[in-house]
């Protein structure tokens, strides 16, 4: 048996390949978007695509995002699978109508006759120096409408995975493609066969004892560089990756909390009326005689999402995690 | 030496050469709508298509005055009477083949019903029964969509990925004057456009957006202009004119079947109703243009043609006036039965699968049912918002 060395590859690549190969696998699958095509994407995710499978399948669009996601309604309704991409999260929001009053509920108001299998990719957050409106954190907008699942990877083999899976759903899926790790680079091998990540289930990507970091998408790597730093303070702590916020997996989250009895939930967006309240009562009403103290929040401030010279104050950062981290050492009265 | 000092010397260079790309004018439509009932062209329509048209629009009619008779004894939640536009209704659902497809608004059940959905499946989502009531891959109609013009890129999505699998299919999209003011109007037509989609777009102006007149809505010539500026040829018809409409959404239709892309077609009629069974038509409208209306009635300018001509007897009147009248006995007497719905339907089609929050949810919902089917349960079935 020859070893296969691993190279290392970005989730970008890894999301590209996803792409293709779904769409060599089913040629209902169809790639569409402004600027997908013979540009590549303006992240170059779909680089390649349109040469490969024709303009047919891989669409430059016109400048309208509402337009695409109705047309790929419509695409889907007559039996396609499209895949559109938002291009920057806050160019989703155009489009919102077209998700919340027909993408999400087209199953449910047929009764299950008209399902729709499409794919909203949509590049999301902060942390590249972006322009207003180009780093928006959307996902609690999304999670709160039934009927879309919510995935996010944090890693180049999650990247691949999820989204092939995301692809196959018969349901729509808003895929939420962290943009500050579109360049970050994994031992990944494209030419090995990838697994196919079932959308539902979170991941405990470092093992501890002393408190769980809960967290998803681009927040996975600060965490886990907090966790080592934590070494230090003599904290051992878990990393959970959250990759689908809907549906959201309470087993993996609560067993973790459960042998950990602290925890911290860690995300990019906004606190008040974001991820992290639904996380931590989810938590509090699973693990509540095993918590040794409140579950805490870090996120995002509540504001508008800075400009980006001040965005480092914003964002989750190692200290402010290890701050809360900290604070985990709780006793009642304090 | 700066662009200042050479200013003497300034001769300006010639704009790179541009040019309109498509010749506005065979795009535009005609100054007036387009008529033929009471024309010459009347006599060159196919005689049953003429009769067709009639029996569709009585039936229409009195689909109309049942479905609006049902509101008033609660049961329909709440009924757009599309009384007055029948024309429109029943050309759209008689233009079409059935591999083509449909794409109506909340006001357009009518449409549904005349391509051939049952009357009671078509009301579901007015009853309060369900929001679709029927199958739409079976019948090639589209949900009846309420948000505005929010199913017009659905259709173009449809008719485009229709073309692509190589499928001799075209879409048909209804919507109102107040929905082109809405974005995915524009987005909806730009697409179609672009993509040289199969799609049809008829526009049922019927001077109002529920209180808003057309002209506190656009300031568009007509909204068939509309068309120009996307690439497409806009159509004015009499939208109360059965033969017309017949006639121009045939056109469309054709045309898209063939390759040549979207119609834009604005159907000018009127709402003589209220805007639904809630609606005071009286505080933003008079009698006097009710009545002008009235008298430009879709049902009573087929009956003069055809009865001119000697195409409709007075039997032929009391034949169509009673087929009415069955569909409408045999409506009232369905639509009296109480539906049965079955609350853990709530859980059954929200995902493929459902999630495990929505597992749990389910459970609490079947427990709470069974302690209501419970005899001997202290809180007892009699009650149904009892307290904890």
């Amino acid at each position: 048996m020859t070893t296969v060395a691993l190279k290392p590859a970005t989730m970008a690549q890894a999301l590209t390949r996803a792409l293709r190969d779904a769409m060599a696998a089913d040629p209902s699958v169809h790639v569409m978007g402004e600027d997908v095509g013979t540009l590549g994407g303006v992240f170059r995710v779909t680089d390649g695509l349109a040469k490969e499978f024709g303009e047919d399948r891989c669409t430059d669009t016109p400048l309208a995002e509402a337009g695409i996601l109705g047309t790929a309604v419509g695409m889907a309704m007559y039996g396609l699978r499209p895949v559109v991409e938002m291009q920057f999260d806050a160019f989703a929001y155009p489009a919102f109508e077209q998700l919340i009053s027909h993408v999400a509920r087209m199953r449910n108001r047929t009764r299950g006759a008209m399902p729709l299998p499409l794919t909203i990719r949509v590049p999301y957050g902060g942390g590249i120096g972006g322009v207003e409106h180009h780093s928006d954190s959307s996902e609690a907008y999304y999670m709160a409408t039934p009927g879309l699942h919510v995935v996010t990877p944090a890693t180049v083999a999650d990247a691949y995975g999820l989204l092939r899976a995301s692809i196959a759903s018969d349901d729509p899926v808003v895929f939420l493609e962290p943009k500050r790790l579109y360049w970050s680079k994994d031992s990944w091998n494209p030419d090995e066969p990838q697994s196919v990540e079932p959308i539902g289930r979170a991941v405990v990507r470092r093992p501890g004892r002393s408190a769980t970091l809960i967290t998803y998408g681009p927040s996975v790597p600060v965490c886990l560089e907090a966790a080592e730093a934590a070494r230090a303070e003599g904290w051992d702590l878990e990393v959970v990756d959250l990759r689908s916020l809907v549906p959201f997996d309470d087993e993996t989250v609560a067993a973790s909390v459960r042998r950990t009895g602290r925890a911290v939930v860690v995300h990019e967006s906004g606190g008040y009326g974001g991820p992290g309240g639904e996380i931590a009562a989810r938590v509090s009403e699973r693990c509540f005689h095993h918590l040794e103290a409140p579950v805490l929040r870090v996120a995002g401030f509540d504001i508008p999402y800075p400009p980006p010279m001040l965005e480092r104050h914003h964002l989750p950062g190692v200290d402010r995690i290890l701050d809360a981290v900290a604070r985990l050492q709780w006793e009642a009265g304090n | 030496m700066t662009v200042m000092e050479q200013r003497g010397a300034y001769r300006p260079t010639p704009p790179p050469a541009w040019q309109p790309r498509t010749d506005p004018a065979p795009l535009l439509p005609d100054a007036l709508p387009h008529r033929v009932l009471g024309t010459e062209a009347a006599a060159q329509v196919d005689p049953d298509l003429l009769r067709r048209l009639y029996t569709e629009l009585v039936r229409g009619r009195r689909y109309n005055t049942q479905a609006t008779a049902l509101t008033k004894q609660g049961r329909l939640a709440v009924y757009p009477s599309s009384t007055g536009q029948e024309a429109c209704e029943v050309a759209a659902a008689l233009v079409l083949e059935e591999r083509d497809w449909l794409f109506p608004s909340y006001r357009d059940t009518l449409a549904a019903v005349a391509r051939g959905l049952d009357p009671v499946q078509a009301l579901t989502l007015l009853r309060g029964d369900w929001h679709t009531g029927y199958d739409p891959r079976e019948h090639r109609i589209a949900p009846l969509c309420t948000p505005l013009a929010t199913q017009l890129p659905h259709a173009v999505g449809l008719a485009h990925a229709a073309r692509l699998k190589g499928d001799d299919v075209v879409a048909l999209a209804l919507v109102g004057d107040g929905g082109t003011s809405e974005g995915d109007f524009h987005e909806a037509l730009n697409f179609a456009a672009v993509w040289q989609a199969p799609v049809v777009f008829l526009v049922q102006n019927n001077g109002f957006a529920i209180s808003v007149p057309l002209d506190k809505q656009t300031a568009a010539p007509s909204l068939a202009h509309k068309a120009v500026g996307y690439g497409m040829p806009g159509r004015l018809v009499d939208g109360n004119d059965a033969a017309a409409v017949h006639e121009v959404l045939s056109d469309a239709v054709r045309h898209a079947r063939a390759g040549g892309g979207p119609t834009l077609v604005e159907a000018v009629t009127y709402r003589i109703e209220a805007h639904t069974n809630a609606d005071d038509a009286t505080r933003y409208r008079g009698d006097s243009e009710v009545e002008t209306w009235r008298a430009h009635d879709p049902i009573v300018l087929l009956e003069q043609e055809l009865t001119e001509r000697g195409l409709l007897d007075e039997e032929g009147i009391q034949a169509a006036r009673e087929a009415a009248e069955t569909m409408a006995a045999d409506l009232r007497a369905r639509m009296n039965q109480d539906p049965v719905l079955d609350p853990m339907d709530l859980f059954a089609h929200v995902y493929a699968e459902p999630t495990p929050q929505l597992r749990e949810q389910e459970a609490q919902l079947r427990a709470e049912l069974a302690a209501e089917a419970e005899p001997d349960s202290a809180a007892g079935s009699e009650s149904e918002g009892r307290g904890r």
